[in-house]
C-alpha cells in the first residue's frame, strides 16, 4: 500500500510542483519587469514635469529678477540704511541677494538642481515650499498638501463616489428595460457632459447664490467659522452643495449612458440568453451573468476614480474658492513654487503606477481567463 | 451618410455647427482681425461713447422697468444738429441742439460733452442749456473752452450747488416736486461764440445710458459684441485644430507603431505610459504662466500632450486586426513599401472610425481654451468667450447682478459644446454598428 501510495503520489506531486514553480517564476519575473518599467516611467515623467516646471531654467530668470527687485527696494526704502555709504549699501544689497538666491537654491546649476528635485521627489522627501505657507504657518510641502487634502477628499469623495455608484445602479436598471422613456431621456441628455463642471458651477452660482440667495457663492465654511460642531457641519454642507452638484451634473448622464451601453453589449451575449431561458431570476442574471464579466472594467474605473480624488478639480475649486489641492496646485504654479508642483505630481504618479500594477493582479483574481504575465 | 438624417440629434447638432461656422465667417468679414484686436485692446479713446457695465438694450422688452438706452451724437457728422453763422468783427456763433425722447424709468449713467475747437489766441465761449418736457429751462454752464475740452455734467460742482443736489443727472431728469423721472422730449441747447476768423467749435454729446447695443458692455466700456462675435472663429479654430491635430497624429503614430512593430511599437507604448503620469492641466497652466499665453503655443502644447493617450491603444488594437487582413497581404505580395502600406492602406481604412471621435472631442478642447482663460491664462491679445467670463468673474458680475455679462459667453460656449457633442454621438452610432443595434 505504502509503495503504491508513494508511487501514485510522486508523479501527481511532481507536475503540480513544477506547475506551481513555473507559475511562481512567471509571476515573479512579471512583477520585477513590471515594477522596473513602471519605476522608469515614473522617473521620466517626474523629470519631465520638473523640467517643465522651471521651463528649462526660464523660471530661474524670473525668480532672480524678482529677488533683485524686491531686495533692492526693501534696502533702499529702509530708513535705517539711509545714512550708509553707497558702496557699503550696494554690498549689503549684493549679499542679501546672494543669501536669498542661496536659500532658494538658485546658486546651484539648474541641471544639478533638477536631479536633486528628482531624487528628493522619488524618496517622497517633499521638502519646503518656496513661497507658499500652510494656514498653520508651516512651509513644509507635506504639511501644506496634508492641510488641503481633507477639503479635496470631501468634495471629490462625495461627488465621485455618488456618481460611480448611482450611475452603475441606474445603468443596470436602464439596461434591463432599454428603449423606455427614461432610457431615451438619458441618451438624449448624455451630450450635456461635453460641458465641464465649473461651467455648471457658474450657472448654479447664478441661480442659487445670486438670484435665490439660498446658498453661498463659494468658500468652505462661513466666516467666522461657527463655534459648535453641529453648526459647523451645517455650514460646511451648505458650501459643499453647489460644487458637488456641479461635479455630479457634468458627468452624470454620460456616465449612466456609458455603463448602460456597456451592460447592454454584455447582456446580448449568448450565455445571458441561455440563463434567461433557464428561467433564472432577473437579479441573478444581472449579478452573475452581466455584472461579473464586466467587473474588471468597473474596477479599473473605480481605481482611476480613487486617483482623481487626489488630484482634485482645479478649475471647479477655483470657481468655488474651495481650499482644496487642485486650487493649491494652481496657486503654486502662479507663485513659481516648484516643490509643491513636484510634490503633488509625484504623489499622483506613484498612485497611478501602483494602481496600474495592482490592477493586473486584481484582474486575474476576478477573471479566471486573465493570467498574470501570461 | 444619409443615415445621419434619421437622427434628430444629429440634424440638430449639424445645424448648430453650421450656424457657428456662419457666425464665425460673419465675424471675420464684419470685423477684420486687426480691427477686432484694435477694438478689444482699445481703451477710453476707442470706447468713450459707451457706458460701463451696461446690459444689452433688448432687456427692455422683457423688463417692466425701462432702462435708458445709450447714444452719442456729434456736430461733425451732422447727428448733432448745428448751425454756424458768422457775425460781426470776426466773431461767429454756433447753435447746436439735440432733442431726444426719454421714456425710461432709470436715469442715464452719465452725460458728457466733448468740445474740440480751433483758435489762435481767444478761447471760444460756450453756454449750455437744458430744456425739460415740463418746459423748464435749466442753465447748465457758461464756459470758455480750450482746444480739447470735456464737460462732465455729473462732476460740475457749481451746478451741484445751483441745483441743490448731489446727483446732477438724476435731478436733470426728474420732477423737482416728486423726484420721479419725467418722460418726454428733452432738449440740449449749446450756444457757442468764437472770437477769431477761422475759429471753429465741434461738439459731441455722449449719453451713457443703462443699456447698450445687442450685447452690452464690460468694465472697460467695450462693446461685448466684439468678443462674442470673434469668440466663435477662435473657439472653432482652437477646437477643430486641436482635435484634428491630436487625433490624426495619434492615428498615424499608432499605424506606424503597429506596422513596424518591434522597438518602434515598444517606444510608443512607453511614451504613452509616461504621458499618462504627466499632469495635463498643470502642464498647460505652467506653460501659460511661465512661458507664453499665446493661443498658438497653448494649442501646440495641448496637441503634443493629447497624442500619446489611451486612444493610441485602441487604434493599435484595431490596426493589429487590419494588419492581418487579406488586402494588406496582397499589397505586401506585390511589393508595396512600408510607408505606402501605412499611409495608403492602413490609415484610409480607419478614417470612418476617426470621425466620430474627432467631432466628439471638439467640445473638450473648446472648453479647455475657455477654462484656461477663466484661470487668467487666456491669450492676452485675442477676444475670446473665455476672456469675457474671466473679466466678468474678476469684476464680480454674479455678485453685482450683471448676469448678461456671464450668460452671453456661457450660453454660446454651451451651444457650441452641445452641438458638437450631439453630432459626435450620432456619428458614433452610425459608424459603430455595435452601438446602433442597441
Amino acid at each position: 500500500m505504502a509503495v503504491v501510495s508513494q508511487h501514485v503520489s510522486d508523479p501527481s506531486v511532481g507536475p503540480k510542483d513544477s506547475a506551481r514553480k513555473s507559475t511562481f517564476l512567471r509571476v515573479s519575473r512579471y512583477v520585477i519587469v513590471r515594477l522596473l518599467t513602471l519605476f522608469v516611467t515614473v522617473v521620466i515623467g517626474i523629470y519631465l514635469t520638473i523640467v517643465i516646471a522651471n521651463m528649462g531654467g526660464f523660471v530661474d530668470t524670473i525668480m532672480k529678477g524678482e529677488i533683485r527687485d524686491r531686495v533692492t527696494q526693501t534696502i533702499i526704502n529702509n530708513q535705517a540704511y539711509q545714512s550708509m555709504e553707497p558702496e557699503v549699501r550696494q554690498k549689503l544689497i549684493q549679499d542679501t541677494i546672494a543669501a536669498e538666491e542661496e536659500r532658494r537654491g538658485l546658486n546651484v546649476p539648474i541641471a544639478v538642481r533638477n536631479f536633486r528635485y528628482l531624487s528628493n521627489a522619488l524618496t517622497l522627501n517633499l521638502g519646503r515650499a518656496i513661497n507658499m505657507t500652510s494656514d498653520s504657518g508651516s512651509k513644509q510641502v507635506r504639511l501644506i498638501l496634508l492641510e488641503r487634502l481633507p477639503a479635496t477628499l470631501l468634495l471629490m469623495g462625495i461627488s465621485q463616489l455618488f456618481l460611480f455608484f448611482s450611475s452603475i445602479l441606474l445603468a443596470l436598471n436602464l439596461s434591463r428595460r432599454y428603449g423606455n422613456f427614461w432610457d431615451k431621456l438619458v441618451v438624449t441628455l448624455s451630450p450635456t457632459s461635453a460641458v465641464p463642471p465649473w461651467f455648471y458651477g457658474i450657472f448654479l452660482i447664478l441661480i442659487f447664490a445670486a438670484l435665490l440667495k439660498v446658498l453661498p457663492f463659494g468658500g468652505m465654511v462661513d466666516s467666522p467659522p461657527p463655534p459648535t460642531a453641529f453648526e459647523y457641519s451645517m455650514s460646511l454642507l451648505k458650501h459643499l452643495a453647489l460644487p458637488t452638484l456641479s461635479l455630479v451634473l457634468s458627468s452624470f448622464f454620460l456616465s449612466i449612458y456609458n455603463y448602460r451601453t456597456f451592460f447592454l453589449i454584455y447582456s446580448s451575449e449568448d450565455y445571458v440568453d441561455m440563463a434567461k431561458a433557464k428561467g433564472l431570476p432577473a437579479r441573478d442574471v444581472e449579478r452573475k451573468y452581466i455584472l461579473r464579466p464586466t467587473l474588471p472594467n468597473i474596477i479599473t474605473n473605480f481605481a482611476l476614480l480613487i486617483i482623481t480624488l487626489w488630484t482634485g478639480a482645479t478649475i471647479t475649486e477655483t470657481v468655488f474658492l474651495w481650499p482644496g489641492l487642485g486650487r493649491t496646485l494652481f496657486q503654486a504654479i502662479g507663485l513659481f513654487d516648484i516643490p509643491i508642483i513636484v510634490g503633488s505630481t509625484i504623489i499622483y504618479a506613484y498612485l497611478l503606477a501602483m494602481t496600474v500594477f495592482l490592477l493586473d493582479f486584481i484582474y486575474s483574481l476576478v477573471d479566471p481567463r486573465v493570467k498574470v504575465g501570461g | 451618410m444619409q443615415r445621419l438624417f434619421y437622427y434628430p440629434s444629429a440634424v440638430f447638432g449639424l445645424l448648430i455647427v453650421l450656424l457657428l461656422v456662419t457666425l464665425a465667417i460673419y465675424a471675420m468679414v464684419k470685423i477684420p482681425y486687426n480691427e477686432a484686436i484694435r477694438l478689444w485692446r482699445g481703451g477710453e479713446a476707442v470706447w468713450y461713447q459707451n457706458p460701463k457695465f451696461a446690459a444689452p438694450a433688448w432687456i427692455n422688452y422683457f423688463s417692466s422697468k425701462k432702462y435708458a438706452e445709450s447714444f452719442a451724437v456729434k456736430t461733425n457728422d451732422g447727428t448733432l444738429q448745428s448751425e454756424f453763422t458768422p457775425g460781426a468783427e470776426g466773431t461767429s456763433t454756433l447753435i447746436a441742439n439735440h432733442t431726444f425722447d426719454f421714456s425710461y424709468d432709470t436715469y442715464p449713467q452719465d452725460m458728457i460733452l466733448y468740445f474740440k475747437s480751433e483758435y489762435l489766441e481767444k478761447q471760444p465761449f460756450v453756454s449750455i442749456e437744458w430744456l425739460t418736457p415740463d418746459d423748464r429751462a435749466v442753465r447748465i454752464a457758461n464756459i470758455a473752452i480750450s482746444k480739447e475740452f470735456t464737460y462732465r455734467f455729473a462732476q460740475d460742482e457749481k451746478l451741484k450747488n445751483r441745483l441743490r443736489t448731489d446727483d446732477i443727472i438724476a435731478s436733470l431728469f426728474s420732477d423737482p416736486e416728486t423726484g420721479f423721472p419725467i418722460k418726454g422730449q428733452y432738449q440740449l441747447l449749446i450756444t457757442g461764440t468764437t472770437f477769431e476768423p477761422g475759429s471753429t467749435i465741434n461738439a459731441e454729446y455722449v449719453f451713457h445710458g443703462q443699456v447698450y447695443g445687442l450685447a452690452g458692455t464690460d468694465q472697460a466700456r467695450r462693446d461685448l459684441m466684439v468678443p462674442l462675435l470673434w469668440g466663435a472663429p477662435i473657439a472653432l479654430t482652437f477646437g477643430l485644430i486641436a482635435s484634428l491635430g491630436s487625433s490624426v497624429l495619434t492615428m498615424i503614430i499608432a499605424a506606424v507603431g503597429t506596422w513596424y512593430a518591434g522597438w518602434v511599437d515598444e517606444l510608443i507604448q512607453r511614451i504613452t505610459e509616461i504621458n499618462l503620469v504627466l499632469p495635463f492641466l498643470s502642464i498647460l497652466i505652467m506653460v501659460g504662466t511661465f512661458y507664453s499665453r499665446s493661443i498658438w503655443v497653448i494649442l501646440g502644447a495641448t496637441i503634443a500632450l493629447s497624442i500619446f493617450t489611451g486612444a493610441i491603444k485602441s487604434f493599435r488594437s484595431i490596426f493589429l486586426q487590419v494588419k492581418e487582413s487579406m488586402y494588406i497581404e496582397a499589397a505586401r505580395a506585390y511589393g508595396a513599401s512600408g510607408p505606402r502600406i501605412v499611409f495608403l492602406y492602413l490609415i484610409p481604412r480607419m478614417i470612418p472610425l476617426l470621425i466620430p471621435g474627432l467631432v466628439s472631442s471638439v467640445p473638450a478642447f473648446v472648453f479647455l481654451e475657455a477654462s484656461l482663460a477663466v484661470l487668467g491664462l487666456g491669450d492676452p491679445v485675442l477676444p475670446t468667450w473665455g476672456k469675457i467670463i474671466q473679466d466678468a468673474n474678476s469684476n464680480g458680475a454674479l455678485y453685482r447682478g450683471y448676469y448678461y455679462w456671464i450668460l452671453e459667453p456661457t450660453v454660446l460656449l454651451m451651444i457650441t459644446g452641445l452641438g458638437f457633442a450631439m453630432l459626435g454621438f450620432a456619428l458614433d452610432r452610425i459608424f459603430n454598428p455595435k452601438l446602433r443595434e442597441i
